[in-house]
């Protein structure tokens, strides 16, 4: 990989924008374009819109190839910016179209739809593309840049143009936030209180089209959809709150533009399109594992400590019963377990057994209380056999809140059970 | 076809032609199992997630060999389907984002590879992986090659027979190369998999549910057929690139899709479309000198909206002619209708005042003058005046309106005065309502309003 060494002062000044006026133009540019893709992807992602965000990026090679086509029989250059991304706009809204057109008018459904305009748009494209290689017009050899990306052949111009665009359509997403948020998270209530999903859907899809041209360029028409997608998902593990996903989305689209083109600038042979995704994927594979709220690992500890709380559960449950002359059956519990009991001080070993200490016993109780309540309450409300009960029993015991608690006790007094009355529906006849 | 033609065709098209066959021939049958559980996309993601198994196994192993490579898209295909998964389950994001997140990065993951070690490995390029390389398989045998061989007559004790099947595959089978034999195994082993376990598949995907109380598990199911795709996509990848790939996995079976309904028949009529996407695709691409892969894609899509448009069964214009003869049907029942009601009170109208009546559409003007032509109604002076043909449907339709105007009075509990515009409606349903049909010898012989009600 050490093809070219990279000093350290050369990285610092990149990353610092002390580089050329390009690098730091296209850097600049990205970073702007990756913001502004990880505010729209946030409301494409919440409006279920991500592959048709794809099948659209790829029904611009088609516009790219013929606008070119068009532009240089007219006697045009056909390399203008401003010309490849309107053909690129057009042939993309149209992709979108067809889906529509796909979905109404014959049954096939959404995914056959999206995946029908993506290859068949794609494939029309590269037929352009090798008519534009096979004209005598050698202007065209570039224009399979836009299929991978690259940020090399790019003007201080274009980074301009493209880091403007990212500003505006920035913009328009935060102006139309609320709008935005109504229609993605209940679209009849937006019927209902009067706005029109069908302009707010428009203006949506009009920034995810803008978002996908003026990225051509820079990322390539294969892995700009990554922006839209990536940076959203990766903030989903972050946060339930909108404004929050925005933000973050936002963040992790700007910092994957940022590295993904200095990256690419400091290296030879490192295609910034790629780089920016997996500069995204990381991020996202990051927020995966560490994600506070929906993390793998904090889910994971989750489920741990509940297991963990349940089996100390049974190990209470167990003794207390053992107590009021239930026939010991089975071992109460692993060692390890009964250790990590005892050091909570619920346990205190004596005689080579476990006793209950008083918190302990008040514990084991409560959960006794519980069971039994719920036991009766299924007999009694859900007409459940009470041979029947106990398994489920088992489970929902700990789950109980206080208040379902009190909400039991009330609903079964209505019907003048108490449960201190209970003539000890559980092995032993244990009193409550 | 002058011989020289028929040579260069040999040559140069004949296995490229084979290739884009049997890659069409083998993603196009699988397809119809993808479109019909609703996961074309799946096979999207795993023709683009190929990718970096493909350029990592060859990085690992510095060889080409299609064991490899297949071990190595294979492992790549088998991760994509299982963060999918675990990105849907943990991340509470729909589905399609779900694959979105995982077949992009991969697919970036693989694009860097080739780049980065574009030096090294030559024959990968990231161009070709999405639109394929058809034009390297080119044959080395030629017919001219046959005859000098043939004078090896004295090989001793060989018999002729025998020397001429060597110097045969000398000659001719062994410079095909080893993607067209590849591909033929491929799609041997994909019709097989497709017979053998036809019924198995067709309950999976229909009914997920039904599939394991009959003991075949949709699970184990839905992964064979997930590992076929990926066969089938790492097999055409090379020749054919994921773009075809993507095109032949979904709109051959989407097209028969909208020609049938019977899955024996769609998969046979998606082989078909398949055949012809290949072969007038690949000749329209020689012809004018383009790319054969997107001009195969574009094909399959023009046969799409061709069929989308014509089918007989599904098609738009079908449907509209339906759509319009109904609307004829109700617009005629409601020309005799209206005449009935004004027969019955001893009233008469023009056709124009039927027209006002009626809201003066051209339908229903359209509808009078066909009454009048196949004889329902007659012209007297100005007024149309129903025949007895005319009056017994009239009152067929009348019947059907006061009826359902009852039901809906004494079963559905609508105020009188509300039932009207719906009787509209359901007048012009075939039966009468339930409760007439279920009691025929009920005596009912006036609405709610007190109309009588026309006798059968």
């Amino acid at each position: 990989m050490n093809d070219l060494p990279v000093s350290f002062n050369e990285i610092l000044e990149t990353l610092t924008l002390r580089g050329g006026v390009n690098t730091n133009a296209v850097i600049i540019g990205t970073t702007l374009l990756g913001i502004a893709a990880g505010v729209i992807g946030s409301f494409a992602l919440l409006r279920k819109r991500s592959l048709t965000a794809d099948a659209l990026s790829h029904a611009t090679l088609p516009g790219i190839a013929g606008a070119f086509l068009i532009a240089t029989a007219l006697g045009y250059s056909g390399r203008s910016m401003p010309l490849l991304m309107l053909g690129a706009a057009i042939t993309g809204v149209l992709g979108v179209a067809c889906i529509h057109l796909i979905l109404h008018h014959s049954r096939l459904k959404e995914d056959a739809a999206i995946g029908l305009v993506l290859s068949v748009f794609f494939g029309i494209g590269i037929v352009l593309l090798s008519l534009v290689q096979n004209s005598k017009n050698g202007g065209g050899a570039g224009l399979n840049h836009y299929i991978y990306g690259q940020t090399a052949a790019m003007t201080h111009k274009d980074a301009q143009l493209m880091g403007a665009i990212g500003v505006v359509a920035s913009l328009i997403a935060i102006v139309m936030l609320k709008e935005f948020m109504v229609v993605c998270f209940n679209e009849t209530f937006a019927r209902a209180t009067g706005l029109r999903v069908w302009l707010i859907d428009s203006i949506m899809l009009g920034l995810v089209v803008l978002i996908t041209v003026s990225g051509l360029q820079a990322v390539g028409i294969i892995l700009i959809v990554a922006m839209l997608i990536i940076p959203p998902a990766a903030a989903r593990f972050w946060t339930d709150r909108l404004w929050r996903l925005v933000l973050i989305s936002a963040f992790i689209g700007g910092l994957s533009g940022y590295a993904g083109a200095s990256i690419s600038a400091l290296m030879p042979r490192k295609p910034a399109g790629a780089v920016i995704v997996l500069v995204a994927g990381a991020v996202f594979l990051v927020s995966m594992l560490i994600a506070p709220t929906r993390g793998i690992i904090a889910d994971s500890m989750r489920r741990l400590r509940l297991r963990a709380r349940i089996a100390i559960d049974h190990v209470l449950e167990e003794l207390y019963e053992r107590e009021h002359g239930a026939t010991a059956g089975h071992p109460i519990g692993s060692p390890v377990l009964l250790r990590l009991i005892a050091l909570r001080g619920w346990i205190t070993k004596s005689d080579r057994a476990y006793t209950l200490t008083p918190a302990g016993r008040t514990q084991g109780q409560r959960i006794h209380r519980n069971h039994l309540l719920w036991e009766q309450y299924l007999v009694s409300y859900a007409d459940i056999a009470p041979t029947h009960v106990d398994w489920s029993v088992d489970q929902v015991e700990h789950v109980l809140t206080d208040e379902l608690i009190s909400e039991l006790e009330a609903a079964l007094s209505k019907r003048g059970i108490t449960v201190d009355q209970l003539p000890g529906t559980r092995k032993n006849g244990t009193p409550a | 076809m002058s011989s020289s033609a028929f040579q260069t065709f040999l040559i140069l098209d004949l296995l490229a032609l084979l290739a884009a066959i049997f890659a069409a021939l083998s993603c196009g049958l699988l397809g119809n199992f993808l479109v019909l559980r609703k996961q074309s996309l799946m096979g999207d993601a795993i023709s683009h997630a190929v990718l970096p198994g493909l350029v990592g196994a060859f990085l690992i192993t510095q060889s080409r060999s299609p064991g490899i490579m297949f071990v190595g898209a294979a492992a790549s295909a088998l991760v994509t389907v299982m963060l999918v998964e675990l990105i849907k389950r943990l991340g509470k994001v729909e589905p399609g984002a779900a694959m979105g997140v995982v077949f992009s990065i991969l697919f970036a993951l693989g694009v860097y590879l080739l780049e980065n070690n574009a030096a090294r490995s030559v024959d990968l390029d990231a161009d070709c992986v999405l639109h394929g390389n058809l034009q390297n398989l080119f044959w080395t045998a030629t017919p001219s090659s046959w005859s000098p061989l043939l004078d090896v007559q004295s090989i001793q004790g060989m018999p002729r027979a025998a020397i001429e099947l060597l110097v045969f595959r000398d000659r001719f089978i062994a410079p095909v190369p080893y993607q067209i034999w590849t591909l033929f195994g491929t799609t041997i082993a994909v019709v097989l998999f497709i017979t053998v376990l036809f019924k198995e598949l067709r309950i999976a995907s229909f009914d997920a549910g039904i599939s394991t109380v009959q003991g075949i598990n949709a699970g184990v199911m839905h992964m064979a057929l997930m590992t076929f795709v990926a066969i089938a996509a790492v097999a055409s990848f090379e020749a054919v690139g994921s773009i075809l790939v993507i095109a032949m996995l979904i709109a051959p079976a989407a097209t028969a899709r909208l020609l049938t309904d019977r899955l024996i028949t769609q998969i046979i009529v998606s082989a078909v479309i398949a055949l012809v996407t290949a072969i007038s695709g690949y000749a329209l691409a020689s012809f004018m000198g383009v790319n054969a892969a997107g001009m195969m894609a574009s094909i399959s899509g023009a046969l799409l909206v061709f069929v989308m448009i014509a089918s007989p069964s599904h098609g738009i214009i079908t449907k509209a002619q339906n759509q319009r003869r109904l609307g004829n049907l109700v617009a005629m029942e409601d020309v005799l209708g209206s005449l009935y009601r004004l027969w019955e009170t001893d009233e008469r109208t023009t056709r124009a005042g039927l027209l006002t009546a009626s809201g003066n559409s051209g339908r229903m003007g359209k509808a009078i003058d066909r009454a009048i032509a196949s004889g329902l109604i007659t012209v007297q002076g100005s007024d149309l005046t129903l025949t007895e043909t005319g009056l017994s449907q009239g009152a067929a339709v009348i019947r059907k309106h006061r009826l359902w105007e009852g039901y809906l009075v004494d079963e559905a509990g609508i105020s009188p005065d509300h039932v009207h515009d719906t009787a509209e409606h359901l007048e012009h349903l075939l039966d009468p309502p339930p409760s007439v049909i279920d009691d025929q010898s009920a005596d009912i012989h006036t609405d709610p309003h007190g109309k009588p009600i026309p006798p059968k």
